[in-house]
């Protein structure tokens, strides 16, 4: 299997204190990794140093076989972050709208076409929000919306999901709805790099887990992981915090 | 097609056709020198003497009138296009502060005619300065990570205190006149042929960048974050925006003032994103409602002479708290933080 991501012996962070230190891990194709770790452990930096968005301070990254940040084919990229790190609570935009921005990276500069529209079509059919197409992203509920951002991803045509805990704030039926769709497309082989908070949702769902807290604790299938002290390690006194479930 | 388009399509269908017109009289003006656009501008100008005729005013005979008409027009079209963008990005106050700097650049630019002997507007100067100052602006931005407070309120006040000092240096040094109080307040009554050129050169730059960037914009304003994951050039789109406010911050300040000159960038949106339901329809309405608020401010002006930057901010906010009311009463909370 050919590595989508390649993270090798990495170290950075932001000033004289490392937030990921010397972190190597591979994502291979069609995988669904798991990326836990407590508050400020480095989950988020360590996505977006594979995603290209930072250069390491040593070591390096690869994504789809090239160095991160000179990758350049942005629509081979999905990414879900957290609802709060959007504009969609103020600004007037529909679901077609912002499922259509997944199409900006393959149209460029030129027109939009018959064909983009096609895929936004098909995109909100798949994840079921077809209905809400014409409705404002703010009047959403949060399961609805974080659809539409899945919607989005898809219309780009997406290989690599990216979701930075996607369902924060996301009530738990929708959110286990959510996690039932992110399944069926990994199956389709979609390659998926989820951060999440709930270890439970990781542990149902995921192939590999990549346990982090600065450095990687675990690296490796989730029965290991489980069976594993890479929790009590990463999370040290803060894990009976997070052993309840949310 | 529903009623509330069509309305929306009526209204921009105006706007252009007023828009065309405008830009018309400023070319045939800067050529009515050569024989046929002479023609057409003597054809222009007697038509205005008819809409006097029939309209008992006495506006449209004017030449320097239609200037001032003209820039108006522009600045009611451009301020907003730029607007949706820097509002919805809750950078609302970049345009007061990028005024504040233009300010300091028209000072610059009275000592730079009165010391080189050079003709022309203290305008292009001001347009370089202001440039500079968006550049600067990003940069520090660009080091806080944050659109915050701070920065604006340094380059704000800073820019401010310059020009305030150079007034002075240069009165005291020069036998110039530095006439600046127009452009402080906004002066319908000043607006040279030049001044409306550069707006509307100003303008065709300005709406044809956005054209070409439109889904840029739109991508980098609605999740900054995702546009950077789809390898956008964020940072150079960033800072093309800041360019283009401090471009139309120059153009609109002749007519708005540099005090009021953020509130064309600011209320024609919010006004048109507390009923707009899509982007698409945000941009149109903020255009409609930027001209609408030029229209009938210099209408109000003109009759009652007033102050045109003031009325037409005023019919603006006019047109704000109609779409409140609108829209059941309660106020959208878009920051403007900065």
């Amino acid at each position: 299997m050919t590595a989508v991501v390649d993270v090798r012996e990495v170290t950075f962070g932001y000033g004289t204190t490392p937030a990921v230190r010397d972190v190597s891990l591979t994502v291979d194709s069609g995988e669904f990794l798991g990326l836990v770790g407590p508050n400020g452990s480095g989950k988020t930096t360590l996505l977006h140093l594979m995603l290209g968005l930072y250069e390491p301070d040593s070591g390096s990254v690869e994504l789809f076989g090239e160095p991160a940040t000179a990758f350049d084919e942005g629509e081979r990229i999905g990414y879900v972050s957290q609802q709060a790190t959007d504009r969609a609570g103020t600004m007037p935009v529909t679901v077609r709208e912002s499922v259509l921005m997944g199409r900006f990276a393959h149209v460029g500069h030129r027109r939009i076409r018959e064909a983009d529209h096609r895929h936004v079509a098909d995109a909100l059919e798949r994840v079921g929000i077809a209905d809400l197409a014409d409705r404002q992203l703010s009047r959403l509920s949060g399961g609805q919306r974080q659809r539409a951002y899945i919607a989005r991803a898809l219309a780009s045509e997406a290989e690599l999901l990216a979701l930075d805990e996607p369902t924060v704030g996301v009530d738990a039926e929708s959110r286990d709805e959510f996690y039932s769709l992110l399944a069926e497309l990994n199956d389709t082989g979609i390659t998926v790099v989820l951060i999440e908070h709930d270890i439970g949702v990781v542990t149902e769902r995921a192939d590999r887990v990549a346990c982090l807290n600065t450095e990687l604790f675990h690296h490796g299938d989730t029965e290991t992981f489980v069976e594993s002290d890479a929790l009590e390690e990463a999370y040290g006194s803060t894990a009976r915090l997070l052993s309840h479930s949310h | 097609m529903t009623l509330r388009h069509r309305l929306e399509l009526a209204g921009l269908g105006a706007t252009a056709l007023v828009a065309a017109v405008m830009f018309g009289f400023v070319l045939l003006h800067w050529l009515q020198a050569y024989p046929g656009a002479g023609f057409l501008y003597d054809q222009f100008m007697i038509a205005g003497a008819w809409m006097d005729h029939y309209l008992g005013t006495r506006v449209f005979r004017r030449s320097f009138m239609w200037q001032q008409i003209a820039t108006g027009v522009f600045v009611g079209i451009v301020a907003p296009l730029v607007g949706v963008y820097l509002v919805h990005r809750e950078m609302a106050l970049i345009g007061e502060t990028l005024a504040h700097t233009a300010f300091a650049g028209v000072v610059f630019g009275f000592i730079f005619v009165a010391l080189f002997g050079v003709g022309g507007s203290p305008l292009y100067v001001a347009l370089v300065v202001s440039v500079l100052g968006a550049l600067g602006v990003q940069w520090l931005a660009d080091r806080t990570r944050t659109y915050g407070d701070v920065p604006i309120a340094i380059v704000l006040s800073g820019s401010f205190a310059v020009g305030t000092l150079f007034i002075s240096w240069g009165r005291d040094r020069m036998s110039i006149a530095i006439d600046i109080e127009q452009y402080l307040w906004g002066n319908v009554s000043t607006i040279p042929p030049e001044g409306a050129r550069l707006m509307a050169a100003l303008s065709l730059v300005v709406v044809a960048v956005i054209a070409i960037n439109y889904k840029q914009f739109l991508f980098i304003t609605f999740d900054e974050q995702a546009a950077r994951v789809a390898k956008l050039n964020v940072d150079a789109y960033n800072t093309l925006l800041v360019v283009l406010t401090g471009v139309v911050v120059v153009g609109a300040m002749q007519i708005m003032g540099v005090i009021l000159v953020a509130a064309m960038l600011v209320v024609p949106v919010a006004a048109a994103s507390q009923i707009a339901h899509s982007f698409r329809e945000t941009i149109y309405l903020s255009v409609i409602f930027g001209q609408l608020s030029v229209v009938v401010g210099f209408s109000v002006a003109i009759g009652q002479s007033l102050p045109a930057g003031s009325s037409i901010v005023v019919v603006a906010i006019c047109l704000y708290l109609l779409t409140i009311a609108v829209s059941g009463g309660s106020a959208k909370a878009i920051s403007t933080g900065g």
